[in-house]
């Protein structure tokens, strides 16, 4: 079952103003992590509570941050389901929970953020996290810097 | 921001993926939902039995913690005789 489009639009577009392509077939997630190369971010996005209270203003302030990863995707769980199936598919170690957080780094998983680790946290710590996993795993040949 | 309550009315850890250690030895994880005169209700749960596996409690937890809980029940009930001490998954810890 997915949800309506009006309701999840808005839980959509909260990502994409962060500058975050949202990957909405198999052909998109192929395109766009098929070539492993390089660090990228995928959120696998969720209408559910912890979502919207601390994953995606999570992202946000991560997001601000000047060392960042230079590819920057999403996925929405439960309903664009194909492509979620097979934006797992490329962290498949790693059980699927949502809203979710993997940092990939030529195809590698190198850091992720299940829901139970973001499940009653504040999106202040969630952030300081994902920060430290950037200045970890993001180059400075590689990271997106502004 | 700790004790955040995403769902109101609701007690705080509903929605928490939590460990639940059992009188029979078990450990069962999951998303709580609530506590009833039935018992402990759990959602997507992984269930760890020693009778059953030879990987101990504490590196089972951590395996959770890495790659996620492996769904082996989508719902369980615990009664009230079994439930035991209650933990979120990320603050578990072997007594």
């Amino acid at each position: 079952m997915t949800y309506n489009e009006m309701m999840v639009k808005p839980m959509r577009e909260e990502v994409t103003r962060l500058g975050v392509q949202e990957l909405r077939s198999v052909a998109e997630v192929d395109g766009a992590l098929g070539p492993g190369e390089g660090t990228a971010l995928v959120f696998v996005n969720s209408v559910c509570g912890c979502a919207a209270g601390a994953a995606r203003p999570a992202l946000s302030l991560a997001l601000r941050h000047p060392v960042k990863p230079p590819q920057l995707f999403t996925v929405f769980a439960g309903q664009d389901l194909e492509a979620t199936a097979r934006a797992r598919s490329y962290f498949a170690e790693y059980q699927p929970s949502s809203p979710s957080i993997a940092l990939l780094r030529d195809g590698e998983v190198v850091h992720f953020v299940h829901r139970h680790m973001i499940e009653g946290r504040g999106p202040e710590a969630i952030a300081a996290d994902l920060i430290a996993a950037f200045e970890r795993h993001c180059s400075k040949e590689t990271a997106r810097r502004e | 921001m700790s004790g955040h309550v995403f769902h109101p009315g609701h007690e705080e850890l509903h929605g928490v993926t939590v460990v639940v250690e059992g009188a029979s030895g078990r450990l069962w994880v999951g998303r709580y939902h609530e506590t009833n005169e039935r018992g402990v209700v759990l959602h997507d749960v992984a269930i760890h039995d020693p009778a059953i596996t030879t990987v101990g409690r504490e590196p089972w937890i951590e395996r959770l913690r890495k790659f996620g809980v492996k769904v082996e029940e989508p719902f369980v009930l615990l009664p009230s005789k079994e439930a035991g001490p209650i933990t979120r998954l990320t603050d578990w810890q072997p007594s």
